[in-house]
């Protein structure tokens, strides 16, 4: 692996990161209703269902409530991303392009990388909107600036390894109908764990399951990191869990990309 | 095209095969350098999967491949540094323009900026797309489209071009702007390797003919050599009943009836088509008082040459 090839591999990825970028430029009816979906459940259950949800996590009302689910409704923006992100990588590669790119003497990976990279920017972009509206409507995180840059990393990492697992998700669909179908059920994963009300409210089986999937663990680091409530295991195992995700992740795309 | 020169693509016993389906059974190839080859075969002969061998988007099960002097199994990156490859499906991204796509590949070419925008407008100046230029790809007609494609396989100045079907479902007078590009590549000395499934293509621009039929390769030549395997056309005659088709089956003496005609009302007779044969045709009809209530003379065409050299009659839908 000489000094040419690594900044050759560098270079295709900016190259195909750039191309991915100018799609979202193109086609911007994705990136919108990626932003739009969570900010209508946003203020869906705060205005709707979060004056009754606040008195129950034990007085506080709209305001409470509010503080709580702002990290459930951020996670959920990542899984509408990833949602995308599957269907862009099976739109992309039916194309005939990547058959094209695959001719060509270049880094197969930084097909891959394009895909990966800009959907993380775009989740980035989309959190951030996400979080701006909360913040307008009175969402009042205490977090320390460490904590932000901490939230910041947590993020970026479980953004990394969903991403991973969409783009896997996109090249085993056979279509781009089949794509957005798959990353459809984690998009209910947010409600079945801690997302929207505490676990220790729900009956014993679907408790159980809500307090052993990945998005609690998640959902309860970025909550102690913005609100300052206890984080116990759960940062070990939502670190864990990603880091898994994204092995699983990525080893599947590239095998199924070979 | 000197014979000392290695052949460009040199193929030996190409194999492949999907689960129990044999696609391609012991293919054998060599295409001089600058020369136009053409690969002629009907639908699911294994045109294509030779192009995805040879282009390396999929590998052989056996056989020898050696590409612009690379061996394809050990060295497939120096194998895709050299050559360029426009697809059946139009390999264009269509979400950018057609500036955006050349400049797409000047980048994955690793040239540099100002060189790659200077041969972006240069390619869509030669291939008349300065005026879509800013257009999304996605507008293109289909012409256009394949003109991009080719214009984009052009970008890493490839040796060997491979082209699959470039022609297929555009209308007459864009293949005929394609055939006059093609000409023009090959003139420059690039080697192209072109998957058709009309013999009229092949004819007018290949050097060499290879007739691909279920996997293996029937005949191989000049279009002058292989052409000469061709018998001449045929002269069909429909009846309105069986009587008559009998009647002049007994007057002619030869014709064999058309499978492809669902009444079975429909006779082929081998006839050069020309006005002589037709007169003493119709003539020994009428002697024997038969009136045929259509006639359509056929001049040889790729049907001919399946029906000459495999003696299996494809039907309509698998030869065009």
């Amino acid at each position: 692996m000489g000094a040419v090839r690594v900044s050759h591999t560098l270079a295709d990825s900016a190259t195909m990161i750039r191309r991915r970028l100018k799609h979202m430029l193109r086609y911007p009816a994705m990136t919108v209703q990626l932003i739009g979906m969570p900010v209508v459940f946003l203020l869906l259950f705060v205005y709707v269902f979060g004056g009754t949800l606040g008195n129950g996590l034990g007085g506080g009302g709209r305001g409470r409530y509010l503080d709580y689910v702002t990290p459930g409704i951020i996670l959920m923006t990542t899984v509408g991303a990833a949602t995308s992100t599957a269907i862009s990588v099976a739109m992309d590669t039916a194309e005939g392009i990547v058959a094209r790119f695959r001719t060509m003497d270049i880094s197969r990976s930084s097909i891959l990388t394009g895909h990966v990279v800009g959907s993380m920017i775009s989740i980035a972009i989309s959190i951030a909107v996400v979080i701006g509206v909360a913040l307008a409507i009175g969402f009042r995180p205490n977090a320390e600036p460490l904590e932000w840059l901490a939230a910041a990393g947590f993020l970026t990492l479980f953004v990394f390894s969903l991403t991973w697992l969409a783009v896997a998700l996109g090249l085993a669909a056979k279509n781009p109908e089949g794509a957005s179908n798959a990353p459809l059920l984690l998009m209910l994963l947010p409600f079945f764990g801690s997302g929207f009300v505490p676990t220790g409210s729900m009956p014993a089986a679907l408790r159980w399951f809500a307090e052993y999937q990945p998005f609690t663990p998640a959902i309860e680091t970025l909550r102690g990191l913005l609100m300052g409530a206890a984080i116990g295991t759960s940062a070990y195992q939502a670190v864990a869990w990603s880091a898994g995700i994204a092995l699983v992740g990525f080893l599947w795309s590239m095998k199924l990309f070979r | 095209m000197t014979g000392a020169n290695p052949p460009a693509i040199a193929v030996t016993g190409l194999r492949k095969s999907y689960g129990d389906t044999l696609v391609l059974d012991g293919i054998d190839l060599a295409v001089a350098e600058g020369a136009i080859f053409s690969l002629l075969g009907p639908n699911g002969a294994g045109k294509t999967t030779v192009v995805q061998i040879l282009s390396t988007l999929i590998g052989a099960d056996g056989g020898d491949v050696r590409v612009a002097g690379h061996d394809l199994a050990a060295n497939p990156r120096a194998v895709r540094a050299s050559i360029g490859v426009t697809g059946q499906y139009s390999a264009v991204d269509k979400l950018l323009t057609g500036e955006e796509n050349l400049l797409l590949m000047a980048d994955l070419h690793h040239l540099r900026r100002r060189e790659g925008r200077r041969l972006a407008a240069r390619l869509l100046e030669r291939f008349d797309l300065t005026e879509a230029a800013k257009k999304p790809a996605s507008t293109y007609s289909g012409g256009m489209a394949r003109r991009l494609d080719l214009a984009m396989t052009l970008v890493g100045d490839p040796r060997v071009i491979f082209l699959d079907e470039p022609t297929t479902g555009l209308d007459p007078r864009s293949r005929r702007t394609m055939w006059r590009i093609i000409r023009d590549l090959a003139g420059n000395g690039v080697t192209i390797f072109l998957t058709t499934q009309y013999l009229e293509e092949a004819d007018r621009l290949a050097d060499r003919v290879a007739l691909l039929d279920r996997g293996t390769l029937v005949a191989e030549g000049t279009p002058e050599e292989l052409k000469r395997l061709i018998p001449g056309g045929h002269v069909a005659l429909r009846f309105t009943d069986e009587t008559a088709l009998a009647g002049a089956l007994g007057a002619l003496g030869t014709g064999f009836l058309d499978t492809s005609d669902d009444d079975r009302l429909t006779l082929r007779v081998p006839s050069d088509g020309g006005v002589a044969s037709l007169r003493d045709l119709l003539a020994r009809l009428d002697a024997a008082g038969v009136e045929p209530a259509d006639l359509a003379v056929h001049t040889p065409d790729l049907d001919d040459v399946f029906l000459t050299l495999t003696g299996d009659p494809k039907d309509g839908s698998a030869v065009r």
